[in-house]
C-alpha cells in the first residue's frame, strides 16, 4: 500500500497556484466589468420549490422535478446498461463464434455512431415500433391507484411513461456498448490459471464465469466503470433532445422564459456536478473496499 | 469421516492395484512441435508416481492431459474406466475425481480460504453449504492451517497457499491427485511444509502423480519413477534402481545435474 503523501508546498507549487488565482480573478473581472452583465439570481429559488395555493404547502417545481427525472433515468439506465454490458462483455470473450460476433457487432455499431443521431433514430424506432406493442398506455388507464403510485414513483408521471421508457432504452443501449468493452477488458485480465483451477475441481464453464472470473473482472474495473457511470449521468442530458423532461430540458425552458441564461445554466451545471461528484465519491469509497485481495 | 481409518479418507488402499489410469500410444502436438511422442503408461490405484525430466520434456503436458486441461490428438487416455473424449459431461465427471495442484497455486484471490475450499463441493457436487464447510475445515486441519480459514490467499505465505490448494483439491474427495511442480514457486524454507503434507497424503494411500524435482521426496514416497525427455518416457523404474542404476545416458546426465548441483 502506498502511504498518503504529505502536502508540501514548493516554489513551483506557489507559482502554479498564483497563476490559477490570477486566471480566476481575471475572468471574474472580465465578466464583472467588460461583459456588463447584471446578475439576477432571484428567479432560481422559485423554480426549485413553489407555494401551492390549493394544497397549502410548498411543492417541488421544475428544477427539482427535472433533477428527480434525471436521477431516475440515470439509475435505471445504470442498472439496465450494467446488465446488458456484462452479458455483451462475456459474449465478446466467448470461444464460440456466434456470441462473439453478436457482441462485436453491437459494440462496434453503437460506439461508432455519435449519440445524437443514435438517440434520434432509436427513439423514433422504439417509440413507434416497440412501445405500442407493450400497450402500456391502456394498461395504466386500467391500473389501480396503488399500482399507479408505484409506477409514478419508479418511472415518473404516468402520461409520460412511454416517452420515458423510449429515452431510457436508447440511453441504456448506448452505455451498454461501452460497459461491455470495460467488462471484456476485466475478463481478459483474469489469469488463465483461474480457469484451470476451476476446471480442475469439476466446475462448469458457466460456474467459473459466474463465481470466479466475473467477480474478479468487475473488481478490477471499478475505476473505469465509475467513469462510464458518470458519463452516463451527464449523457442523460442528451435525452432532452427527444423531449424527455429531465433537468436539461426544463432548464432550457426556464432559461428561455426567464431570459436568464447564465444563472439558470450555472445553477443547472452545479446540480449535475453535485450528482456526478456524489457518484464519483461513492465509487472512490467502493474502490478502496473492493479488490484489496486481488494480487 | 475416518471409515478407512486413514488421515485422508476416500483414497484407495495401496494393496488395490487395479489400473486407474491407462494411457496408450498418446501423441500430442503444439502446432509443429511434437510434445508427447507415443506415451504408454499405466497407473495402479494407490500408486505413487513421480515424473521428472528437463524442462520442455512434456511432463507437465502429460499430467495436464489426465484431467484434460490439455487434449491429446492421438491415442487413448482412460481414467477410472472413463475414456477422455470431447464429451464435456464425462470430462466434468473425471475432473471432479482428479485433483490438481499447480505450480502457481491458482487460489481464487477474491474468496477466503474457506470459500476456496467449499466452492467445488457446493457448485460442482451440489453439497449443502454447512456440510461443505465442515468438510473444508476437516481438510484444512489435515494441512495444518484451520486458523487461516477466514483469511484471503494474499494474506498467506506461499507454503500456506499451496497447502490451501491441496485442501481445496481434497475437498472434492478425489481418487487421484496430480501435482504439477508444487514446490517450484516456493521459497526454500517453505518447501518442506508442503512436502510433509504430500508425504502424509501418499501414506494415506492416495493415487498420486507428481511432477517434481524434489528427489528426496521422490526417494521417500515414489513407487515408480518416470524420466521423460523430448516428449518420450525414457526410463521407468522403482526408485531404488532408478537412482542407483539408471540405464539411459540421458537419465544419468539429468540425475547428475539435479543431484549434484
Amino acid at each position: 500500500m502506498l502511504r498518503t503523501k504529505k502536502l508540501r508546498l514548493g516554489i513551483l507549487d506557489a507559482i502554479v497556484l498564483a497563476f490559477a488565482v490570477g486566471a480566476v480573478a481575471y475572468v471574474a473581472y472580465r465578466v464583472d466589468s467588460v461583459l456588463v452583465y447584471k446578475w439576477d439570481w432571484s428567479a432560481i429559488p422559485g423554480y426549485l420549490f413553489r407555494w401551492d395555493e390549493d394544497l397549502g404547502t410548498w411543492v417541488p417545481n421544475l428544477l427539482i422535478k427535472g433533477l428527480v427525472t434525471t436521477i431516475r433515468i440515470s439509475i435505471w439506465a445504470l442498472i439496465i446498461a450494467s446488465i446488458m454490458g456484462t452479458i455483451l462483455g462475456v459474449m465478446r470473450t466467448s470461444q464460440r463464434l456466434l456470441p462473439r460476433l453478436i457482441g462485436w457487432a453491437y459494440v462496434e455499431f453503437i460506439r461508432n455512431i455519435p449519440p445524437v443521431p443514435f438517440l434520434f433514430l432509436f427513439y423514433f424506432f422504439i417509440s413507434s415500433q416497440i412501445i405500442p406493442l407493450l400497450n402500456i398506455g391502456a394498461a395504466l388507464d386500467n391500473a389501480s391507484p396503488t399500482v399507479l403510485a408505484i409506477v409514478e414513483l419508479l418511472f415518473g408521471p404516468a402520461r409520460l411513461v412511454e416517452n420515458f421508457l423510449s429515452g431510457l432504452i436508447s440511453l441504456s443501449m448506448m452505455s451498454a456498448a461501452y460497459i461491455a468493452e470495460i467488462v471484456r477488458a476485466g475478463i481478459l485480465a483474469v489469469p488463465r490459471g483461474q480457469y484451470e483451477a476451476g476446471y480442475s475441481v469439476g466446475l462448469s464453464k458457466f460456474t467459473i464465469m459466474r463465481y470466479i472470473v466475473l467477480p474478479q473482472a468487475i473488481q478490477r474495473v471499478v475505476p473505469p466503470i465509475a467513469g462510464q457511470f458518470i458519463t452516463l449521468i451527464k449523457d442523460s442530458s442528451l435525452v432532452a433532445l427527444i423531449s424527455i423532461q429531465e433537468l436539461s430540458f426544463l432548464a432550457m425552458e426556464i432559461a428561455i422564459s426567464e431570459q436568464r441564461f447564465f444563472e439558470v445554466w450555472l445553477f443547472t451545471g452545479l446540480m449535475y456536478f453535485t450528482v456526478c461528484y456524489a457518484c464519483a465519491w461513492s465509487f472512490g469509497r467502493l474502490e478502496k473496499r473492493m479488490g484489496r485481495h486481488l494480487r | 469421516m475416518t471409515e478407512h481409518g486413514q488421515d485422508f479418507p476416500h483414497a484407495s488402499s495401496p494393496q488395490d492395484r487395479a489400473a486407474i489410469i491407462r494411457i496408450e500410444a498418446v501423441n500430442k502436438w503444439y502446432g509443429d512441435f511434437h510434445v508427447l511422442k507415443g506415451i504408454d503408461l499405466t497407473v495402479g490405484a494407490g500408486e505413487r508416481l513421480v515424473i521428472c525430466g528437463p524442462s520442455g520434456s512434456g511432463k507437465s503436458t502429460l499430467i495436464r492431459c489426465i484431467n484434460r486441461l490439455e487434449s491429446h490428438e492421438e491415442g487413448l487416455i482412460e481414467v477410472d474406466g472413463i475414456e477422455l473424449t470431447d464429451d464435456n459431461k464425462r470430462i466434468a465427471e473425471i475432473r471432479s475425481e482428479v485433483g490438481m495442484v499447480f505450480q502457481q497455486f491458482n487460489l481464487f484471490p477474491h474468496l477466503t480460504v474457506l470459500e476456496n475450499c467449499t466452492l467445488g463441493p457446493v457448485r460442482a457436487r451440489g453439497m449443502a453449504k454447512t456440510d461443505a464447510t465442515a468438510l473444508a475445515m476437516e481438510l484444512l486441519e489435515k494441512v495444518r492451517i484451520p486458523e487461516q480459514a477466514q483469511k484471503y490467499p494474499s494474506q498467506l505465505s506461499g507454503g500456506q497457499q499451496q497447502r490451501v490448494a491441496i485442501a481445496r483439491s481434497l475437498c472434492m474427495r478425489p481418487k487421484i491427485m496430480l501435482f504439477d511442480e508444487p514446490t517450484s514457486a516456493l521459497d526454500p524454507e517453505m518447501i518442506n511444509e508442503v512436502l510433509d503434507v504430500m508425504t502424509e497424503l501418499a501414506e494415506s494411500g492416495m493415487t498420486m502423480l507428481c511432477v517434481t524435482h524434489e528427489m528426496g521426496f521422490a526417494r521417500r514416497v515414489a513407487d515408480t519413477m518416470v524420466f521423460m525427455d523430448h516428449g518420450e518416457i525414457v526410463e521407468m523404474a522403482k526408485p531404488e534402481t532408478f537412482f542407483s542404476n539408471p540405464k539411459s545416458d540421458r537419465c544419468k546426465d539429468f540425475l547428475q545435474k539435479i543431484l549434484h548441483h
